[in-house]
């Protein structure tokens, strides 16, 4: 019978059946970060345990990181703390650090693939929900809690029940202007943002083939806001394009027999899915989200959705997006007045997303109310943009050329939203206070939506930009 | 610590209704206070936004202070892979979460610690979440093994996947040690895998 990607990766990392019936699932790469576990290393303190396969542990600084000034002790002293007993835990249990000093720090979900750390067949797991990001190999690869964090390490193994899968086939192409972030947003509003629950993803269809690694990571990145576990794109000749010569991958012969392997963990022609969903990606317009979940968004020539239009038990989540934000419904998002842009974030802070944003910022100046911020997802992402001038251009259009880092996607260092302002975001979340002030606002997009949105001060069409 | 002392086969305490759908991780606990190395202090914090904002914030009303069965929408916890979420929760006594339904990570979170959630119709949701407005004092109980809620007269189907069930009403979510217990096949079957025996 023919198999998918998950049944085989799934198999193969199979320790045994647990008496609960879920899977002792291996995993084979364990990505760390300073936010989700002090307390796991605390844990294993406690109960004196070592880190069972130290060598599939991987760690970075990256949530509190502070973009401007970086040098030691950090001004806030709870993130200086916190980089602090992430130095000192993986040191005292023998775990690489990818700290300033090694030129390779940078958001987690950007560093795995861009060192090859990520690769297809994997399991792969990390204390941060955005871990999805990584199926974009081929890989299944799961956020998890610090509990959970602590059973890795002490076991390089989950307690896990295999998902159901969905494949999510987008057909057609897609026009100038619309981007990778604009197809998972897409595909989050019909299936809907628990649409997923319960799920794995496998992304397909032409539109998702002709994707470069980048824009598949931006797709697999927010599965998680749909509700999916994990999500992943089989294998391909992007796949092994894409990893060959990364430091962390299989390097000369041992390259083409990794490449035979990664190509036999694809899914088999004629496999079977619990479900399919399809979407014409021809019909895809530049998305903004309007409300306080990324399920909640319209096409940019759209207008926002009443909620009386929606399902009875939908309604109170519709008012009280419509009075967080303060819009109306009916009124068009076109125009809608912005305070702040931020590009970055492990969705969409990686080179071709700078170039993206880069190629609308040369046709401007950053409007004269608007603060833009330009954070590159890792220090290589960052050198490779400065090498091709683009942190320059971003400064002759007023933008601001920041360090590496989490920043503004969750506010957790002095990258914050002041008050009610509005930002257009290439950000994953839209939640209430998720960009750090508790009256805050975000309208989701593609990282060349907000770069219009910066030199117009407004919700624009890129499309009109790049004629 | 018995084994006994892990079982999570009810629990008997008082409701506090937290309605709304999509109620995610960050406004559980908002990400600044994910600065710490602790999750001690954590419940304090809990809906901190939300109940700054709203003094009518359920968390705030005397009335459900001591209550352990929150009730909740639709996707409650979804985001955010944070367990300060359900730390939070914990922390400030909540002992089983009853729903319509879970982020995926939030509920396996909520295993980690030993807090059954169990899910339930959103018509029986809404009668519960009235009813526990009604009368805050009356008792709620969360049945894991029979998979059902009663409170007043009545008596409320409810579901927990069967693996999750297992574990709450086994004492066995404690999975650390459940996971050890594999030995030497965790290395047996890591050094099968052709990216870790090498190409």
């Amino acid at each position: 019978m023919a198999r998918t990607l998950l049944d085989k990766v799934w198999e193969a990392h199979t320790v045994r059946t647990l008496p609960s019936g879920q899977t002792q699932l291996l995993i084979g790469l364990h990505l760390i970060h300073e936010v989700t576990t002090p307390q796991a290393f605390q844990m294993l303190k406690e109960l004196k345990l070592k880190v069972r396969m130290p060598e599939r542990t991987f760690g970075t600084l990256d949530h509190i990181i502070p973009t401007t000034d970086q040098s030691r002790p950090y001004a806030d002293p709870m993130a200086e703390d916190m980089a602090e007993h992430m130095i000192r835990n993986t040191k005292e249990f023998g775990l690489p650090l990818f700290d300033m000093a090694t030129g390779k720090q940078g958001i987690v979900h950007v560093i795995g693939p861009e060192l090859g750390l990520t690769q297809p067949g994997m399991t792969i797991a990390c204390g941060d929900s955005h871990t999805s990001t990584h199926g974009a190999v081929g890989a299944i690869a799961f956020g998890i809690g610090t509990t959970q964090v602590r059973d890795v390490l002490a076991t390089q193994c989950l307690a896990m029940a295999k998902p159901r899968l969905r494949q999510v086939r987008v057909d057609g192409a897609l026009a100038r202007g619309v981007y990778a972030k604009d197809v998972i947003l897409a595909i989050i509003n019909v299936l809907g943002v628990k649409g997923g629950v319960g799920y794995a993803y496998e992304y397909a269809g032409p539109v998702i083939e002709r994707m470069t690694m980048e824009e598949r990571l931006t797709v697999c990145n927010m599965s998680i806001e749909g509700g999916a576990r994990c999500g992943y794109v089989n294998p391909d000749r992007t796949t092994i394009d894409y990893l060959r010569g990364r430091p962390h991958a299989p390097q000369g012969a041992a390259f083409e027999r990794a490449a035979d392997w990664w190509r036999s963990v694809a899914t088999e022609p004629g496999a079977a899915f619990d479900d399919v969903a399809r979407l014409d990606g021809s019909a895809i317009e530049p998305v903004v989200t309007w409300g306080i979940n990324p399920g909640m968004s319209i096409g940019v020539s759209q207008t926002i959705p009443k909620p009386e239009a929606q399902p009875e038990p939908e309604r109170p989540t519709f008012r009280e997006a419509l009075a967080h934000m303060g819009f109306q419904a009916g009124q068009p998002i076109m125009g809608a007045k912005i305070d702040v842009a931020f590009v970055g974030s492990c969705t969409n802070g990686r080179l071709s997303d700078l170039r993206a944003a880069a190629e609308v910022a040369k046709k401007g100046k950053v409007a004269s109310h608007v603060r833009a911020l330009i954070v590159p997802g890792s220090q290589q992402v960052a050198k490779a943009a400065e090498a091709e001038g683009l942190h320059e251009i971003f400064q002759a259009a007023g933008f601001q050329w920041r360090k590496a880092g989490c920043s503004m996607c969750l506010g957790m260092n002095p990258d914050k939203l002041e008050g009610r302002e509005m930002s257009a975001s290439s950000s994953n979340r839209n939640f209430i206070g998720r960009q750090g002030s508790p009256t805050g606002r975000t309208l989701l997009m593609s990282p060349a939506m907000v770069a219009a949105a910066a030199i117009t001060g407004a919700v624009t069409d890129v499309r009109e930009i790049l004629k | 610590m018995s084994p006994t002392d892990f079982k999570r086969r009810e629990v008997a305490g008082r409701g506090i209704p937290v309605p709304g759908n999509d109620i995610d991780t960050d406004r559980i606990i908002p990400a600044r206070f994910l600065k710490a190395v602790t999750f001690e202090g954590m419940g304090e914090h809990a809906f901190e936004d939300a109940r700054k904002q709203n003094p009518e914030h359920p968390f705030n009303q005397t009335v459900y202070q001591g209550a352990s069965v929150l009730v909740v929408g639709q996707n409650f916890g979804c985001g955010s892979s944070r367990e300060h979420a359900p730390q939070a929760l914990m922390r400030w006594g909540i002992k089983a979460i009853v729903g319509g339904s879970f982020g995926e990570i939030f509920f396996g979170n909520c295993v980690m610690l030993g807090i059954p959630c169990l899910t339930v119709s959103q018509a029986d949701l809404e009668w519960l979440q009235r009813a526990i407005g009604r009368d805050p004092q009356q008792p709620v109980a969360v049945d894991v093994e029979k998979q059902e809620v009663r409170c007043g007269e009545r008596v409320i189907k409810a579901a927990v996947p069967d693996g999750a069930r297992k574990q709450l009403v086994d004492g066995t979510w404690d999975s650390t040690a459940v996971l050890l217990e594999a030995g030497a096949a965790i290395e047996a079957t890591a050094r099968k895998l052709p990216y870790v025996r090498g190409y």
